[in-house]
């Protein structure tokens, strides 16, 4: 990037003078501003984490925007919202069904579209478009098209329909992260595991998984992220069993109990966490 | 690729097919079955008082619906338009500086920009409602330097619709920049430089016409989920700036009007689809997918 311009001919004295002032650019305009975007991107999750340690002082137990002093009230009566502890525990039980779910038939999936092509496997053309447009569509359509399949087929809303929807826009996210991870994939490796006496299963099992595994793990991350936190689709599917991002709003609607804040506090706590630590994983094993 | 000869050409065959279609049923069944239910409910014409619909084969909702909320469609266009240029506008920069002098440092600056995405999307809106309001923060500050009369509201306005869509969709524009900033050969910023390009000249006539895909890419992923969101709206905008995304909510779950609902989804989706068809037209063979 930065060639020493001054050795350059003098003929060119413009490329010269211009040199130094974009150095700046790098040096200290751009590191300031991109700093300034991290603390746009943080301070409303610092409001939240502040606010979830505020004293109220009125009757009703809301959240307020008048700070009334310091209190650990709101961490040691967490549970003390019944329909908002329940709620948790739904989002919480739901994330981790559809995440096993949708990583297994994603993956399975990706397999297949990476190894075969062509005459081997018709079709695969249709598979790519399909896992785009489940990408790239609203999903306030794709829950309002959900909501009317169980409407025109009597099905009860609840969990076990959030459990479909929540596989349903999991699955592409899957299988496009474990495919970006699988195109590096030394098909030999496999071929010696047959050549040894392995049947495919085992193949699978103690050679291809284990390749594969990062990819793998990165997408069920990533299923388990956007079902805990959907709201849309889960409006639209939810009927009586309510997760906890629809809970949420209904709640404000009327006003904010604090211990959604404690929530929020303590669910981006340990998601920042694991986030950094394995930054620091990854970088030790480079 | 690996001995037939061991297992049958059979299942060798099969193997494909058998791996795709839990996948594939799944997304049949409750991806592509209900997008098709519901574009055919924009061929029913339905009658208002019983709400019962008859497959008549004419857009018989379609043009009516359209009509009646173009007003809200035109303000979903505008907010989302507006965020994601400001998304842009944000973003471009610091992708910028994190794809050429991040360093080691890259993934830290990249989990950085996605730290919106670990608190949950309601209740960073519901701070944000809390944040703008009168007597939050920005408003007291700013009244209180008399840079913005006494009666000046942020809540309930536009204005807030879009600051929330901005905020919560930024990183859905920054990531592509990063991605189509990253993957610049720096060979060929090597060679502008040794044809004297200046640092200007080359940001204009290398960088940027490579970023153009990402770019674009950038501006469909963030525009197309802020055009359908509603949530900003009912709980930035209040009851004024109606988006079509309430709208089509209000239709399926207070007014029972499948309908309606139905033929407004179909508009929408068929406009996502349109920018994305515009986009693998302009930039050729590119998917968007490569910058997800």
């Amino acid at each position: 990037m930065s060639t020493d311009v001054s050795a350059v001919d003098v003929t060119a004295p413009v490329s010269g003078g211009e040199s130094r002032r974009p150095r700046h650019w790098g040096r200290f305009l751009l590191p300031t501003y991109s700093w300034l975007v991290i603390a746009y991107l943080v301070f409303p999750i610092a409001v939240m984490v502040i606010y979830s340690f505020n004293r109220v002082t009125s009757g009703l137990q809301l959240v307020s925007f008048t700070w009334n002093g310091f209190t650990w009230q709101w961490y040691r009566q967490w549970s003390n919202i019944p329909g908002l502890t329940s709620a948790f525990w739904l989002s919480l039980r739901l994330a981790i069904v559809s995440t096993v779910i949708a990583t297994a038939l994603g993956t399975l999936l990706a397999i297949a579209l990476v190894r075969y092509r062509g005459k081997r496997f018709r079709g695969k053309a249709g598979f790519e478009q399909v896992l785009f447009l489940n990408i790239a569509a609203p999903e306030i359509v794709m829950g309002a098209s959900l909501l009317g399949l169980f409407v025109t087929f009597n099905v009860a809303r609840g969990f076990f329909t959030l459990v479909l929807a929540h596989v349903m826009f999991s699955i592409a996210y899957v299988t496009v992260t474990v495919r970006a991870r699988l195109s590096g994939f030394d098909v030999a490796l496999e071929e010696a595991s047959y050549d040894l006496g392995a049947n495919p299963l085992a193949t699978f099992r103690l050679v291809t998984l284990p390749l594969i595994m990062p990819g793998v793990i990165a997408g069920a991350l990533m299923a388990f992220a956007l079902s805990i936190d959907d709201f849309v689709t889960s409006n639209f599917v939810s009927g009586s069993s309510v997760p906890f991002p629809v809970w949420v709003y209904g709640a404000s609607r009327v006003g904010t109990p604090p211990q959604v804040f404690v929530f929020g506090t303590v669910i981006f706590t340990v998601g920042i966490f694991f986030a950094l630590m394995s930054l620091l994983v990854s970088r030790k094993k480079t | 690729m690996s001995s037939p000869r061991r297992h049958g050409a059979w299942s060798r065959g099969l193997a494909p097919y058998l791996l795709s279609l839990p996948a594939g049923l799944w997304l049949l069944l409750l991806f592509v079955v209900p997008l098709l239910i519901m574009l055919s409910i924009t061929l029913k014409t339905c009658s208002p008082a019983s709400g019962a619909c008859v497959m008549t084969w004419q857009w018989g909702e379609l043009p009516h619906v359209v009509n009646q909320y173009r007003g809200q469609f035109v303000t979903s266009l505008i907010f989302a338009f507006v965020a994601t240029l400001i998304d842009l506008v944000i973003s471009f920069p610091i992708a910028y500086w994190i794809a050429f002098y991040g360093g080691r440092r890259k993934n830290f600056f990249l989990i950085m920009l996605l730290v919106p995405f670990f608190v949950s999307f309601i209740i960073r809106t519901l701070v944000w409602e809390f944040i703008l309001s009168d007597n939050g923060v920005v408003l007291t500050f700013l009244r209180g330097n008399h840079l913005v009369p006494s009666s000046f509201h942020v809540l309930g306005t536009g204005l807030a619709v879009v600051a929330g869509l901005a905020y919560n969709y930024l990183p859905f524009t920054a990531l592509p920049l990063y991605v189509a900033l990253e993957r610049i050969d720096r060979r060929v910023l090597n060679a502008a430089n040794d044809l004297y390009a200046t640092r200007r000249v080359t940001f204009m006539r290398v960088i940027l016409p490579l970023a153009i895909p990402g770019i674009f890419a950038a501006f469909l992923l963030t525009f197309i989920p802020a055009f359908g969101d509603y949530v900003n709206q009912e709980i930035l905008g209040g009851t004024s700036n109606t988006m079509i995304g309430t709208v089509i909510q209000n239709l399926f779950l207070i007014d029972s009007d499948y309908a309606g609902g139905a033929s407004l989804s179909a508009v929408l989706l068929v406009i996502s689809l349109l920018g994305i068809w515009l986009y693998a037209r302009l930039l050729g063979s590119r998917t968007i997918e490569e910058y997800l």
